[in-house]
């Protein structure tokens, strides 16, 4: 059944290659019935692995070490859930919204490769061999580096190329660094190698490898100063793609940090042995902040949503260098909460660039009476990413505040309140534009295509954004539901602590 | 003087790792970026395939008839056809994206596509 | 205390929620629309009034919403003081229903229909603050009346509403985001919980002096809706709002909410005893004594009516934040019955303004000469809302500053004497002159209003709809110095369970 699960997709990516030769456009739906499949299952795969503990399948019946394994544990069924349900509800968004941004006759390879980079995330989730986690991560970003040049606009290759750099280079720092591990431990297996490193702590091999693999992966979820690349993709790439990009390939690259930081080598090393906790402080406190600031100066909604972007995985480092149980439950409520606000926002900015075809935040005025429900949604994930309580983003905050004030950290606090200042006022700004109309940084006189677009976009774009907000607004309300399944998570992570 | 000649494999791999490092870094021309990439991911699987050998040993490859011998270690050439298959699939993305590019722009130097975004 | 478990408060809350819904379906018949909120008003009254019995009784009722995490719920509890609150708030807001509905036809605004909706959320969750049992409850309704009162605010629509309406949101977001929720931290860090105890939850944790007094003035800054200066710009910033919402805020949800919970963390936060101890009530007091005072200052120097009204609220509030800070059981039943009373005397003056403005188009106090010929019940009115603020009997304001007198006294502190004293007379000064201007000067002859000139001896009141509300709270001002039964034995029980018995 795991492997079904990453199968699925790739198997659709096939299909959906083939479909071309028929006159039927089904490329879309097909890439639903194979996102459905897949969410199906790892909602299943979630209710076995919290009854059964940890649930493995071997590749071709062959035992580990010698053979590759998929494993779930508690906090790899939690993530693979996240991600199935953001690829899930994007694919439903998406067959609109790619035809007109990518054009008719590319949709049907854009599908495709979409499902293959769908198929690499999951691979990155549920695999239990550190060179699979490779070739998944590859996969993916392969996948990633295609489509976010699929757009229309030229700036897109450019972005697109620099990523490509910029993420084959973290991408061979981590093989580099694999390398390094199977050097002393003769093994790849995730599990053999968390039973065979604690001799080695003293190895200096053993450091550059925890060293390659931090920056490495740091490089390919933009840790701040890392980040630069996922400004111009963010902002060029088509819509669903930078939501893709923010709710799903971000955290599970974080999802392969985490694993190898507590997974592979241990809590004792990655926290105590290494003073990687300062580091992270560090380079959190400045993503958090460099980033807030940033976005208030933005223009553009997308861009603006990235710089976001890079604060929130600030966020979630936050939580996992405060090294208590407490502030990683916030960092795993970080990456399930922080995928739906962002998500949401994303798609739910995609609707006004498909009805007026504007990327400028001055397109947004007004639209609250023209747009009501995806401006709607677009207000509350807003709000969730400001923190208001009741909504999602006031759960992941509460919880790194409390941790931060344990940990002795209460410096903290404030950096958070800070921020969610500062996005108050880039959202706020955001949101009575919105709703009120008025003049954003520029606004040139309403153009045809403004004048003439009324009423929402189509349903099978609609539906994804009011699932994604309504969910910022479920999590916020009744957190506890989640919240089970991320201190199990944490509680995994953190082993004996 | 030991300690460089003793680990010559590793000093080579890392040599060129750094050198197309430079060359992706430094040289704003787009193609040499690609190329400055290729020879950083060679370097790496070149990096595999050293530390596979074994004095003395053989190929990897059963002998007929059975019979016992030294072999190389052969799980890193496994891994490091795979990776060269990644390193083929990344360099070919990358050449359509400066194809394309160059359709788009009209040049593949970094530094007027910057210039040319700025105007637009 | 006998605890009994009912959904009612959850129900006060909901009826609005509810009627925001079907408001929002029915905004092209607007009478049904009407008709949505003013009985969602009177069932809220209704629930809130089925609470009173058991209540004065000495049960508390308590109902556990929704365990949003471990150790944040949203919860609400009913006692004496949230009772206090719930009712004077629901009964105003049957009466302001009804003067909305006046002044909104009269102008004949738009976007009525969004106008009604936010009134009923911002109910709702005014609601909330009153019922609510934890910080957690507080903070979350709290916020949400900031953001539904923001289209309020900003209903004109006009550049200068906008203006006002975002001064009014950065200063209560603002302030609350940076003080009030690092100080909920703390105070959840430190002492474990966010419920309210009747004593305060600090006590036996053991956290040092500094510390509360870091955690005691991050909430009063906080909780900027009781407008304690130097945060108190956000007030006269939204009097660009129509005048029945600046009753709303001015009498009834968002300033009374501040100053409820600022009661709420003294009494049951911190408790009086902690508080004695350690001694910040007493910067507190002269913190609100100096707004009192420099309100009023600013106050005589107004022209526009509803600002000089402005603040006068920003200098009555702090009437009742003094009382709280002074700790003892006198000052604070004179602190929970200024609440009352000044809600009913504020909202009648800020419904006369509205009066004016409809009848005669006149926003000045300059302009008010002779007005009391013209529309002899609306400032009549006027007058008594006045001296009630001014604290003449008869009338309700009577009571509420006779109470922080005594409790002056009993707690030693006369300079507090003096300065109640010192705004009792300036409360007068910029009062009075607007009666008497109103009922013994001349008009100003306009030579542009040559039609008016005419008619200047005949009566020309506001629309039925909006003149009867006023009389209404002009003559609960009246009664409450006459029949303030319920509401002193509300008083008295607060009293005793903040302070052990009195």
């Amino acid at each position: 059944m795991i492997a079904l699960v990453v199968i699925i997709p790739l198997f659709a990516a096939f299909l959906i290659t083939l479909s071309g030769v028929t006159k039927y456009r089904i490329h879309w739906h097909i890439a639903g019935v194979a996102t459905f499949f897949s969410f199906a299952a790892s909602l299943y795969l979630l209710q076995e692995v919290f009854s059964a503990g940890r649930i493995s399948y071997w590749f071709g019946g062959w035992e580990p070490p010698w053979g590759i394994e998929f494993v779930l544990d508690y906090f790899s069924s939690f993530i693979l859930v996240i991600i199935a349900f953001v690829a899930f509800v994007i694919t439903m968004y998406a067959g609109p919204s790619v035809k007109k941004e990518v054009g008719e006759e590319r949709s049907l390879t854009f599908a495709a490769l979409y499902m293959t980079l769908v198929a690499g995330l999951f691979g990155i989730v549920v695999t239990g061999d550190m060179f699979n986690l490779y070739v998944f991560l590859e996969i993916a970003s392969l996948a990633g580096y295609a489509l976010i040049g699929a757009g229309t606009k030229r700036g897109a290759l450019v972005a697109s190329f620099n990523y490509l750099i910029l993420g084959t280079i973290g991408a061979v720092f981590f093989l580099l660094g694999v390398g390094y591990l199977y050097m002393v431990t003769g093994t790849l297996n995730m599990a053999d190698l968390a039973v065979r490193l604690p001799a080695l702590y003293d190895s200096r091999v053993i450091l550059t490898a925890f060293a390659l693999f931090t920056v490495g992966l740091s490089l390919k979820f933009a840790l701040f100063p890392l980040h630069t690349w996922l400004l111009s993709a963010h902002s060029q790439a088509p819509t669903i793609i930078s939501a893709i990009l923010a709710a799903a390939v971000l955290k599970v690259n974080v999802y392969a940090l985490l694993r190898v930081m507590f997974t592979v080598f241990g809590w004792e090393f990655s926290l105590q042995a290494v003073p990687v906790s300062t580091l992270m402080y560090l380079l959190a406190a400045a993503a958090i902040i460099g980033g807030s600031l940033l976005t208030v100066a933005q223009t553009n909604i997308k861009r603006m949503l990235a710089f976001s972007s890079v604060g929130q995985i600030g966020y979630i480092v936050l939580g996992i260098a405060l090294a208590n149980h407490t502030g990683m439950t916030g960092s795993l409520m970080h990456i399930l909460n922080h995928a739906l606000m962002k998500g949401g926002l994303f798609l739910a900015a995609g609707a006004v660039i498909y009805k007026t075809g504007l990327y400028e935040l001055s397109a947004l005025k007004g639209m609250g009476r023209k747009m009501p429900y995806s401006m709607a949604a677009f207000s509350v994930a807003g709000l969730s990413m400001v923190g208001v309580p009741l909504t999602a983003g006031f759960v992941s905050k509460w919880y790194l505040a409390v941790g931060a004030l344990e940990a002795g950290m209460g410096v903290f606090v404030p950096v958070i309140l800070l921020s969610s200042l500062l996005s108050a006022t880039y959202f706020w700004r955001v949101i009575e534009s919105i709703y009120f109309g008025v003049k954003t940084a520029d606004t040139g006189p309403e153009t045809k295509e403004q004048q003439g677009n009324t009423g929402e976009v189509p349903v099978s774009m609609l539906l994804p954004v009011l699932a994604l907000a309504g969910l910022c607004i479920l999590f916020g309300t009744a957190a506890f539901i989640p919240l089970s399944f991320a201190e199990r998570a944490a509680s995994l992570l953190l082993g004996g602590m | 003087m030991e300690f460089v000649l003793d680990r010559y494999n590793y000093w080579i791999c890392i040599v060129l790792m750094m050198i197309g490092f430079y060359g992706m870094i430094a040289d704003p021309n787009l193609i040499k970026k690609v190329i400055g990439l290729n020879i950083f991911q060679t370097a790496v699987l070149l990096f595999f395939i050293t530390i596979s050998a074994r004095k003395d040993g053989t190929l990897p490859i059963l002998l007929t008839g059975g019979g016992e011998a030294f072999y190389a270690n052969p799980l890193p050439h496994v891994l490091i056809l795979t990776a060269i298959v990644v390193g083929v699939s990344v360099t070919a993305v990358a050449l359509a994206l400066v194809i394309r590019i160059h359709r788009a722009y009209g040049t593949i130097d970094e530094n007027k596509i910057a210039a040319l975004e700025q105007e637009s | 205390m006998e605890t009994l478990t009912s959904p009612l408060p959850l129900y006060a809350v909901l009826v609005s929620l509810l009627a925001a819904v079907l408001i929002g379906f029915s905004g092209q018949k607007p009478n049904l629309r009407e008709f949505w909120t003013i009985a969602a008003a009177v069932i809220k009254f209704g629930l809130v009034a089925a609470m009173l019995p058991a209540v004065l009784q000495g049960r508390i009722i308590e109902f556990t919403v929704l365990p949003v995490l471990p150790g944040l719920e949203l919860k609400f509890k009913v006692d004496a003081l949230g009772l206090v609150f719930g009712l004077v708030a629901s009964f105003l807001w049957i009466i302001t229903s009804f003067y909305s509905i006046g002044y909104v036809r009269s102008l004949q605004e738009k976007a009525q229909t969004r106008y009604f909706a936010c009134f009923a959320i911002a109910l709702a969750a005014t609601m909330g603050v009153a019922f609510s049992a934890n910080l957690f409850t507080t903070f979350v309704f709290y916020e949400i009346i900031t953001l539904c009162t923001f289209p309020l605010v900003a209903h004109k629509g006009t550049a200068e509403a906008l203006s006002g309406a975002r001064r009014y949101i950065v200063y209560l977001l603002g302030t609350s985001l940076a003080f009030q929720l690092p100080a909920i931290f703390l105070t959840y860090h430190l002492a474990g919980t966010l419920d309210f105890a009747h004593q305060g939850i600090f006590q036996g944790a053991g956290v040092s002096a500094g510390l509360l007094g870091l955690i005691f003035f991050l909430f009063m800054a906080g909780i900027t809706k009781a407008a304690i200066m130097p945060f108190h710009s956000w007030l006269p910033a939204a009097m660009v709002a129509p005048t029945p919402v600046s009753a709303l805020l001015h009498a009834v949800a968002v300033v009374k909410t501040g100053v409820f919970v600022v009661i709420k963390v003294v009494l049951h936060v911190f408790g009086v005893d902690l508080l004695a101890d350690l001694g910040f009530a007493v910067i507190l007091a002269y913190v609100a004594a100096f707004t009192i005072v420099a309100a009023s200052v600013i106050a005589l120097t107004q022209d526009n009516l509803k600002a000089r009204l402005a603040y006068s609220t920003i200098s009555q509030l702090s009437y009742v934040i003094l009382g709280v800070a002074l700790l003892t059981p006198m000052a604070i039943a004179g602190s929970i019955l200024q609440i009352v009373v000044h809600a009913f005397g504020k909202i009648t003056l800020f419904f006369t303004a509205g009066a004016i403005y409809v009848a005669a188009h006149k926003t000045n106090i300059s302009e008010l000469n002779g007005i009391g010929r013209q529309m002899p019940f609306t400032m009549a009115a006027f007058t008594v809302g006045a001296l009630s603020m001014i604290g003449i009997p008869p009338l309700g304001g009577f009571l509420s500053k006779w109470y922080l007198g005594l409790g002056a006294v009993e707690a030693g502190q006369l300079p507090v004497l003096l300065v109640l004293m010192t705004s009792t007379v300036l409360n007068a000064c910029y009062f009075l002159p607007i009666v008497y201007a109103a009922f013994f000067k001349e008009p100003t002859p306009d030579p542009q209003d040559s039609h008016h000139q005419e008619e200047a001896g005949q009566i020309r009141e506001a629309p039925v709809m909006m003149l009867w509300p006023l009389l209404l709270t002009a003559f609960g001002a009246i009664g409450l110095f006459f029949v303030p039964a319920v509401f002193l034995d509300l008083t008295r029980m607060i009293v005793q369970a903040a302070t052990g018995g009195s």
